[in-house]
Parts: C-alpha cells; structure tokens; sequence
C-alpha cells in the first residue's frame, strides 16, 4: 500500500466518525485507508480503485446480497462484522454448495458512532473473510446524520464458483427426501436476545456465527447430487426455511420434534419469552434436504465435521397439495409448523 | 430444561389418553371449555386434540385478554398515541390487535407514534424516569394475573413520586365472565353452546384460588383449575370426564402444586386496595358483563390515564363477517368462519382471535389447521 500523507493521524482510540469521514474528501479517504483497507489487506484494495477487476472461471458462478442491522452489535461469540461476512458466505455457500471467492462492503454509520467499535468490527470482518479464505475487493462508506441510521448497518455482496454438477435449489426437493440440520437451533437469536437491554436474563449462550463453507464441501463430497437443496435457516428459523421449499417445491414436510436439537439454555429462554425455538434466528447452522439413500452417508460426514457433530436428521418430505410442515410433537400429538407471524413478540400471560 | 420436561412426558401421555378413551363413554358427548387462552395454545401446540376420542371435545373460551379486549378500547389506545408528547407501554401482542378502520398500534408505530413494546410493568417506570418531559402510559390489559404487577407499578411510581405515569386500565376479572358463559345468554344473536365442564384457570387461580369459583355450584357444571403444562391437561380432561359421568359438579384442582384456595391473599390485597370494579365492561364476543372490569380508585386518579387525558369510549361496529363473537362462545369453530385464513391470518388479523397466539383462531391456524383438511378427506 501507498503511503498517504495526513496531516494528523486518525484517533481510533478517543475518535468518533463525522458527517466529513463521509464527504468524499480527505478525511474520508483516511478513514477508508486507515481503517478498513487496514482490517481488509488485500492487492485488489491496495490498487486504490472504486472497483476490483477479478478474473471469471469457466462453469457457473453465484452472487448474493445481504444488509446487517443486528442490535445490539457486539453479543457473546460475536458482533455484525463476523455476522456480515459469515452470513454473505453461507449464503453463496450453503444455498448453492458455491466455494467463495470474493465479496464487496458497503457501510452506512450514524454520525458520532465511535471509531474504536468500526475498528474493532472491520478487524473482524478482515478476520473472517482470511478464515474462509475470501477477499474483500471493494466497498463503500456513507455516514448519515445522526438520527437518521442505528450505529452502523452494513452490507455485503459475495460471489462465488459451483461444483460441476452440483444444483442446489429451493425447487429441488422430492417426496421421501431427508431434512438434515447441522446442529442446535435457536443459538444465535437467543444470544441477541438476551443481550438486549429490555430483556433481563443472563443465557450463558454464545452466537454460532460462523462460515459454512467447510462443512459444505464435506458434505458434497458424501452427497454429491444426493444434495437438493442447501438453506441457512436465519430469520424465521427452521420453520421459515421448511415452509420456504415446501412452497417452492410443492410438498409437505413431516417432522419429529424429540429428535430436533434444541439446547436446554435456549428452549427455557424460549418458554419463558412464549418464543417457538423453530421460529428462533440462526447462524453458521443450514438445513440440508438430501435424497434417502444418500442421507445416512452426509449424516455421518456433517457429524465428524465440527460444525455439524451434533447434526441430526429430523424427518421427510412427503406429499402434500397444502404444502404443510407437520411435526409429531414430543408429547405424542400433530401439530403444524407455520411461518413465523410478524415479529417474534412474547406472550402476555 | 427441569420442571419442564416431566410434564410434557409422552408415555405418560398416552396412559392418560388410554384412560381418557376408557372411561368416556360412547353413548354421550363431553363439550369441555377451557377458558384460558394459555391452555388453547397449549391443546394446539403439543397436538393434544389428536390423543381425545371422538366424544370429547374441547371449546376454546375467552380467556385471551387481547381477544376479548374491544375495538373500542384499543381505538382509546391509538387516540392517546395521536398525542406527541405520549410514550405509550404495551405488551408485545397488542400491537396488532386491529381498531377500527384497520387501524393498529402497530400501524400507528410505523406513522411515528412512540410506542414501546416493554417485557415488564417496570421497564415502563424506567422510561417515565428517563423522559421527564413526556407522559408515559402503560396499556395494562389481562386478567387477575396481570393485575398485581400493575399495582406493584402503581406503588413503585407513587413511591418516586413519578407525575408523568399513568396507566391505562383494562384489566378484567374471570369468574364475571365464566358465570356469563355459564349463564349463556345469546350475545349478539350468535347462539350458545352447551358446555359439559370447564377447565379452569392456573395462573389466575394463583391468584384468586379455587374459592373463588365455588359460585359455579349453581350452573351444575364441573371445574377443573388446571396448570399449563401437557400432561396437566391431559388429567385434567380425565377428571372433568370422571365427574360428568359421576353426576358430580365440583371444583377441583389439578394444579395443587401452584394453586391454593384461597389464593394469594397479599396480591389479592393489592388488588382490592387500588382498583375497583366497574359497573359495565364490554367484551368481545360476549357483549356487555356487568362487574367484570377493574378501573384505579379516586385515590389514584392521578395514574388514571382515562382521568388524565379524558378518554372516552366510543362503540364501534365489528367487521359483521368476523366470527369472532362465536367463536370466542364456542359456538362456532375457526374454520366455519368465511374470513379464516382467507383475509384473515395472523399476518393480518380482522378479528381479535387471530391476533395472539393464544386466539383460539391463531392456534387454529398456526397448529391445527391441517385437520380441517384431513376432516374433509375422510370418507
């Protein structure tokens, strides 16, 4: 990287971010440099452009969006930077078994937002992006008057190349295929939730977030085209993601709740929030839909891989003109899976 | 996750289900109604219906306090929320309970008015103290449960001497509106059901105790005070089905782990010391019930956010094709109304049963709705 010359260093440690770290004049420049080329590190930025030539692999390729407003932004096992690289990931990742490639930032941060949190969440971001083996090649930054955003929200984009072979879509399922999930549900909204000021309880729980991509691949290697459909069941949880392909795919799905995994912290938040933990926010878990016969030997793959040994398959895709997900209940009775309504708002009594 | 667990237990399950299919007998029909909104949501999520023989059949009753609450009442709400210099404090669900003219809280919200949805009466306290320069009001809403913390609120914001708390009473009182079914008169000209037994209350009985229900003896019929868990439930289904076919009308309790019968006499204290019971509350589906509201005394009119702000109640017609009313007495089911999961869902409630998830038509809807399809396919 360049040396630039400034006439005063930028103070992380005491500083806040001003209306002119978004002004496209010097102290922007020495906030993009300072700070996020910093955290980021890579030639593409180091070139200094608006934008990152990469070269195109032959064969398919995936692209993927999304905007992170968690509140609060720091939480136990993570903050919105880990979440805003991780995320996008497993997005081009668990959705369409992709190996990633690059991804573009953008931030939008409320004036006054204290330098020394951006740093320390760009840091993370920098961090994730080096673990999965992904660069980040270009962004953005725009502070907003104060009032007008909540902190900090960012946006990612990722691109990455398909397996030969390998399609994966929310169309794909078929009666008597398998539902997989890597592990416990529920980990990561629990944690926000706990950790917001209104809500006094103490979880122990720390954020899942974590990238996917790993996991992923040891689970093609066992499925192959066994593999129909890769999900990460973020908001709305495991109940958005079923009724999701069971739409899309035209059937119904038959679950059994005593063999979804539920960590006990998360359903006793959940009973004492009136919350449903499959309506419950996840991270660095995803629902894989697998052809029976393959479904034992991506089991057994997921649950040597660390983010997935407590994996489990929780029932079928069945034939269904209402498209219901349906679950036994642990109690012995059935009930149906619905989309979560509106916000997740806690029962009066 | 302990003291949990042991009362959701499926072996157990399925003894009492055996139970229940032995003694019930062929020749009759047991209509039982649960009352509280807590035990519908309970029936739908662990899928109980599916463990009843065909004979039993349990009514899902009023005793969701966001379903019964009035158009009128929630319109009161949004009126003071037109006011800036209100911070209005609800519970999360009634956000969505819809006024009149679509109206909402929620909608209200997204049109800048400064609503917060609080998990306790205290966090109410909390905002007051913060924002000296603003009136902030707490929706109170539900029954004898709810009730003691609204006085508890009272009394904390009397001791700092808060001048900027009010609260807005809806608090309702339970047996008024049991004797009412009991009673049942056709409210509205939506008819009545004959009820065989009432699975009554836990969290109100806590409260109130089974004392409390001892009026019951008169309409004949047998009550049950029962706990939230599945498997209280489920014995308590096989108790009301032993005293019907025993010709028995009692109050019994299965929730004796919690329930005493005299209740909880310091809160009932609270309750007496600060509130009063007004003449005439409105409810939705069962009309106008004498002594079945609570409003603060005189002494603490200056928390009285009706007093403070001069709300007045206006009657407003419900939507006529909402079933609501019916539902809510038992008379009809979910299913048989036209506007139930049509454009009527909890995404976008018309009636009130759809709002919370302990409305006998959100639980229909989010759990059960899958046997009305199963029902039609039967030969």
């Amino acid at each position: 990287m360049r040396a630039k010359s400034y006439q005063s260093k930028l103070d992380v440690r005491n500083g806040f971010v001003e209306l002119r770290h978004g002004s496209g004049g010097r102290a922007m420049s020495q906030l993009v440099y300072s700070l996020f080329h910093e955290a980021f590190g890579n030639d593409w930025l180091a070139r200094g452009n608006d934008q990152s030539a990469f070269g195109v692999q032959t064969g398919r390729m995936v692209m993927t969006t999304d905007s992170y407003v968690v509140s609060p932004r720091f939480f136990p096992g993570g903050n919105i930077g880990f979440l805003a690289v991780n995320g996008t990931i497993n997005d081009v990742v668990a959705m369409a078994g992709a190996r990633p490639l690059y991804l573009s930032a953008s931030f939008i941060i409320e004036e006054g937002y204290r330098l020394s949190d951006l740093k320390t969440i760009a840091g993370s971001m920098g961090e994730a992006a080096r673990t999965a083996g992904v660069n980040i090649i270009t962004g953005d930054t725009k502070v907003v008057e104060r009032g007008k955003a909540d902190g900090l929200f960012i946006s990612t984009t990722g691109i990455g190349v398909l397996p030969d072979g390998l399609d994966l879509s929310v169309d794909n399922a078929r009666i008597g295929d398998r539902v997989l999930v890597s592990g416990s549900l529920g980990d990561d909204g629990i944690t926000i939730m706990s950790k917001r000021q209104n809500l006094p309880f103490q979880s122990g729980l720390v954020s899942d977030t974590a990238p996917l991509h790993d996991l992923v691949a040891v689970m093609v290697t066992a499925g192959g085209s066994g593999i129909r459909v890769m999900r990460d069941p973020t908001r709305g949880g495991l109940a958005a993601t079923l009724n999701e392909i069971a739409n899309q795919s035209g059937l119904g799905f038959r679950l059994r709740e005593e063999i979804i995994p539920v960590k006990p912290t998360v359903a006793a938040a959940c009973e004492l929030l009136g919350l449903d933990p499959l309506h419950v926010a996840n991270e660095g878990k995803l629902v894989a839909i697998v052809a029976p016969e393959t479904a034992d030997a991506v089991l057994a793959a997921m649950k040597a891989h660390a983010l997935g040994c407590d994996a489990a398959d929780i029932g079928c895709a069945v034939e269904d003109d209402h498209q219901f997900v349906q679950m036994l209940t642990r109690f012995g009775g059935e009930r149906i899976v619905e989309w979560l309504s509106g916000d997740q708002l806690p029962r009066i009594c | 996750m302990r003291y949990a667990d042991e009362f959701r237990e499926g072996v157990i399950a399925q003894g009492l289900a055996r139970a229940i299919a032995a003694e019930a007998s062929s020749e009759r029909r047991y209509r039982f109604m649960e009352f509280c909104g807590g035990h519908t949501h309970v029936i739908s999520r662990h899928g109980l219906e599916d463990m009843l023989p065909t004979t039993v059949r349990m009514i899902h009753g009023p005793g969701c306090p966001v379903c019964v609450l009035p158009t009128s009442r929630i319109d009161m709400a949004i009126s003071l929320v037109d006011r800036p210099d209100v911070i209005l404090c609800v519970y999360g669900d009634l956000m969505r309970a819809p006024g009149s003219q679509g109206r909402s809280l929620s909608r209200a919200k997204a049109m800048g008015a400064d609503i917060r949805m609080v998990y306790s009466t205290l966090d109410a306290i909390q905002i007051a103290e913060r924002a000296p320069d603003r009136e902030v009001v707490f929706f109170a809403i539900g029954f004898e449960t709810t009730t003691p913390p609204t006085a508890v609120m009272i009394r904390h914001a009397e001791k700092k001497q808060l001048r900027n708390f009010s609260v807005f009473c809806n608090h309702v009182l339970t047996p008024s509106a049991m004797q009412s079914i009991l009673g049942s008169p056709d409210v509205d000209n939506v008819g009545s059901v004959e009820i065989d037994g009432l699975v009554g209350p836990g969290h109100v009985s806590i409260i109130i105790g089974t004392k409390a229900y001892e009026f019951v003896d008169g309409f004949g019929k047998p009550v049950v005070i029962t706990g939230f868990e599945p498997l209280d439930m489920m014995q308590a289904i096989l108790m009301l089905v032993r005293q019907v076919n025993e010709g028995r009308s009692e109050v019994e309790n299965q929730y004796s782990r919690a329930v005493t019968r005299e209740g909880n006499l310091r809160a009932q204290q609270e309750i007496s010391d600060m509130f009063e019971v007004r003449d005439l509350f409105e409810w939705r589906g069962l009309g106008f019930i004498p002594h079945s509201g609570l409003k603060l005394k005189q002494g603490y009119a200056q928390f009285d956010a009706e007093m403070r702000f001069a709300l007045h109640e206006q009657r407003v017609a419900h939507n006529p094709a909402c079933e609501c009313g019916a539902i809510l007495r038992g008379v009809k089911r979910p299913a048989d109304c036209k506007l139930f999961g049509c454009v009527c869902t909890p995404e976008t409630p018309i009636g009130s049963c759809m709002v919370s998830s302990e409305g006998a038509c959100s639980a229909h809807w989010s759990y059960g709705r899958f046997r009305d399809h199963s029902r039609r396919q039967a030969p």
